[in-house]
């Protein structure tokens, strides 16, 4: 019994010095959330500028676009992060809930491009794709390929029978679950795209939206398409073990495994950093940081981390991003994001 | 029937003990064979992983006479200097024939970054060597590690390898010179985690560990014994009681992540706690290892033989006094069997606190149980998922140190046991 009191006694004063210097002191540190695609850039930028200012590394999670959106929209005040990485634009939504809970001031910075790519090991043959091709081999619903506009149940299960010219391999895709930020990219940018190269669908588009982006959507669920998880590392070695299956993953993945794997060409175009950069390779994606306008201030260094990640020497051509990836955006472009970012010029969806 | 007579029972046993024998046979091979493929999934794993994660423990480091340039370093601006360009120009001293700006720049990047913070480092407790040059051993980047530890291949064309022909080229001259070596990699223990392969450590995570393990042993056991003590020792046998060993059975076989989703409704939304920190992380991992400490202790105190508690109860003794003096220390064996067994679980748990964001990137090393924090399991995880080549060998690094440490908490569980426990 004495035991148990003292324990009760010890707990209770944990717990109670924890919640008091915890209100006390605020917090001394950034806390960032948000995409796990953003998280290699962010976390350099953090580790930069840990290192070469007086302030604390900042802290930085992986939880994912959408998870760090809710996680920064929860409210302003030391326990909520104070910028969120996302691998896409924020939501209109996601916006309203933002407000409904008073972070009503969010400033918005691009900080470049990543490439998704659609690779397969260096042992098969390099793979030559339209955005069209993908969909025809990737969607749950395609036009029948006896003629006609008639939706019927993907009846492909080799690329050749897409194409003749590509191999005459089963399908086999190994890609993001729905939950990332990187597979909402490129639904986006490829199946959306590849759909709407059919004329009937394209009608559809007029007639009914909502049934048009089912269509487009939708992915197979019939074992072509594997939901490989988040760890694009995992699709990687799948990739290298098993030379007639192809995966989709980020640009920095297949820029660190070169020796292993190869891009295909999408719309005649091969996934190189000149060509993402160049716009050349149309599976891009901007990716973006958001901050609480609020936290400046309150939450110390925080003009400073985005100055260091909006100097050319983070996030230019030459700058220690693009060695981890990041494909950066031009010139003028990097001129206005920086110049907004050092405004803290809040942001207005559209 | 009469013909059967004739047969005695013992000729009916030889009839059938051939078939008995090989049966029992089948029957031990089978057993044998369970055990000869478990141990050789174990080799395969453990082989597995020392194979990829042993070279992690050597680092290159790369000697360079850095000249501290008085022009550029003051006194005064000690903390401010442009350290990396004096690196620079040192690596750039050993390649004269070096003078393109794209060629340079490609050069400059063979050396890691924290060959800087080294010089600034030196500098800055000894500022009197401002002025000389100095011979410094300092670290490479990443990928001429990995090229010089055979994980860049190099007998493959130029643009299959992240190591181009050129680099190859300088890679030889400084091996030539002896200006590359092998050293033992000190900062993988003593530093936080990094982007930079080259850079990243185990400490912060080490410690972090510590922290959460810490808060949890301090809550979970004398809870749990406390709990134990009581359930065995002084509940009256009725239904409530059934109701609560029913459940915490139950709660022992819950999947973590559930105390994970417990801890951030209850810690971090209602009390406020902070996020990632050591002291939620161990508030969690406490409430998922109650369990498995409650019923090793009510087992153990179970296994104390009712003549011990009735004796001290005969020579006068309170049921406390009885509890305390002779039952605890009987029984005690055993429930640190339980807990050790219970924190070597907590030790190797990442799924309850990715909730709690303790799934984070954090570079400082944890000072205490406010500071954001991480641990072993989930630093795995981090360098599973980063594209950098060197963190595979990382990777494996850290699930040998991690396996390491689970090895002596369940060696110390047998040690205890065998040490102390009582037989009768």
């Amino acid at each position: 019994m004495q035991k148990f009191a003292l324990t009760l006694a010890a707990a209770s004063l944990l717990v109670a010095s924890a919640t008091t210097t915890h209100a006390a002191d605020g917090r001394d540190y950034i806390s960032i959330v948000g995409s796990s695609t953003v998280y290699p850039f962010t976390t350099a930028v953090a580790e930069q500028y840990g290192k070469s200012t007086k302030f604390k590394t900042p802290k930085i999670e992986s939880t994912g676009t959408g998870g760090g959106m809710k996680l920064f929209c929860a409210g302003v005040g030391v326990s909520h992060p104070d910028m969120t990485n996302a691998s896409r634009r924020m939501k209109k939504s996601e916006m309203e809930s933002c407000q409904k809970n008073g972070v009503t001031e969010v400033v918005e910075v691009k900080v470049g491009y990543d490439g998704i790519v659609v690779a397969n090991s260096k042992k098969a043959e390099l793979m030559k794709l339209t955005r069209k091709e993908l969909f025809m081999a990737l969607a749950k619903q395609v036009p029948s390929p006896e003629g006609g506009d008639k939706l019927v149940d993907n009846p492909y299960k080799t690329w050749k029978e897409i194409n003749s010219a590509l191999p005459a391999n089963k399908i086999e895709v190994l890609g993001p679950p729905p939950t990332s930020g990187t597979r909402d990219a490129f639904v986006e940018l490829v199946m959306e795209e590849g759909c709407a190269a059919f004329d009937s669908i394209k009608a559809l588009k007029k007639s009914d939206e909502k049934q048009f982006k089912t269509v487009c959507q939708t992915i197979r669920e019939d074992g072509a398409y594997v939901e490989a998880g988040e760890n694009d590392n995992l699709i990687v070695q799948k990739l290298a073990a098993n030379a007639k299956s192809v995966g989709i993953f980020g640009f920095s993945f297949l820029d660190q495994n070169n020796d292993k794997l190869q891009g295909s060409f999408i719309e005649g175009q091969a996934p190189t950093f000149e060509n993402i950069a160049s716009g050349k390779y149309s599976v891009s994606r901007p990716l973006f940081l958001y901050v609480k306008k609020a936290h400046v201030g309150v939450i110390p260094g925080i003009p400073e981390y985005l100055n260091e990640f909006t100097n050319d020497r983070a996030w230019g051509e030459e700058g220690y991003l693009a060695g981890k990836g990041l494909i950066p955006m031009p010139k003028a472009e990097r001129k206005t994001f920086a110049a907004d970012a050092k405004a803290l010029k809040t942001v207005v969806l559209d | 029937m009469s013909e059967s007579k004739k047969i005695s029972t013992m000729d009916r046993v030889n009839v059938g003990l051939a078939a008995r024998y090989r049966k029992e046979k089948r029957f031990k091979l089978f057993g044998f064979t369970a055990i000869v493929a478990s141990l050789m999934f174990l080799v395969l794993l453990l082989g597995s992983i020392v194979a990829k994660g042993y070279t992690a423990f050597s680092q290159t480091e790369v000697l360079l006479d850095i000249h501290l340039d008085p022009a550029e370093l003051d006194v005064n601006n000690l903390a401010t200097a442009n350290y990396a360009a004096l690196v620079r120009s040192a690596i750039f001293a050993q390649f004269p024939e070096v003078t393109s700006r794209q060629d340079k720049r490609v050069l400059g990047q063979m050396v890691s970054t924290g060959a800087a913070y080294k010089v600034q480092e030196m500098v800055m407790t000894k500022p009197e060597l401002i002025g000389s040059t100095k011979p410094v051993w300092v670290l490479v980047d990443d990928e001429v590690d990995m090229f010089i530890k055979g994980h860049i291949p190099r007998d493959v064309p130029e643009a299959e390898r992240r190591v181009s022909d050129q680099q190859v080229a300088w890679i030889d001259h400084l091996t030539a010179n002896g200006r590359l070596k092998q050293k033992f990699n000190t900062t993988f223990f003593q530093a936080g985690d990094s982007r930079e392969p080259e850079l990243a450590g185990i400490k912060g995570a080490a410690i972090g560990s510590m922290f959460t393990l810490m808060v949890t042993l301090l809550l979970s056991f004398p809870i749990g014994v406390a709990a134990a003590v009581y359930l065995e020792e002084f509940a009256p046998k009725n239904r409530w009681t059934d109701l609560i060993e029913v459940n915490i059975n139950n709660l022992a076989a819950i999947p973590s992540i559930v105390f994970g989703l417990l801890g951030l409704a209850v810690f971090l939304n209602f009390m406020n706690m902070p996020r990632s920190a050591s002291l939620v992380g161990g508030l969690v991992l406490t409430l998922m290892t109650l369990p498995t400490i409650i019923i090793a202790s009510r087992a153990s105190l179970k296994s104390v033989p009712p003549s011990i508690r009735e004796g001290a109860l005969g020579v006068g003794a309170s049921k406390m006094q009885a509890i305390t003096h002779h039952i605890l220390p009987l029984a005690m064996p055993g429930m640190m069997t339980g807990a050790i067994i219970g924190m070597a679980r907590a030790l190797g748990e990442t799924a309850p606190l990715l909730m709690i964001g303790m799934v984070a990137f954090i570079v400082d090393v944890p000072q205490g149980f406010n500071d954001p924090a991480t641990v072993l399991p989930v630093q795995i995880y981090l360098w599973a998922d980063s594209p950098e080549r060197a963190f595979v060998e990382r990777t494996s690094a850290a699930i040998m140190v991690l396996l390491f440490l689970l090895l002596t908490m369940n060696a110390a569980a047998v040690f205890l046991r065998n040490k102390f426990e009582r037989r009768w």
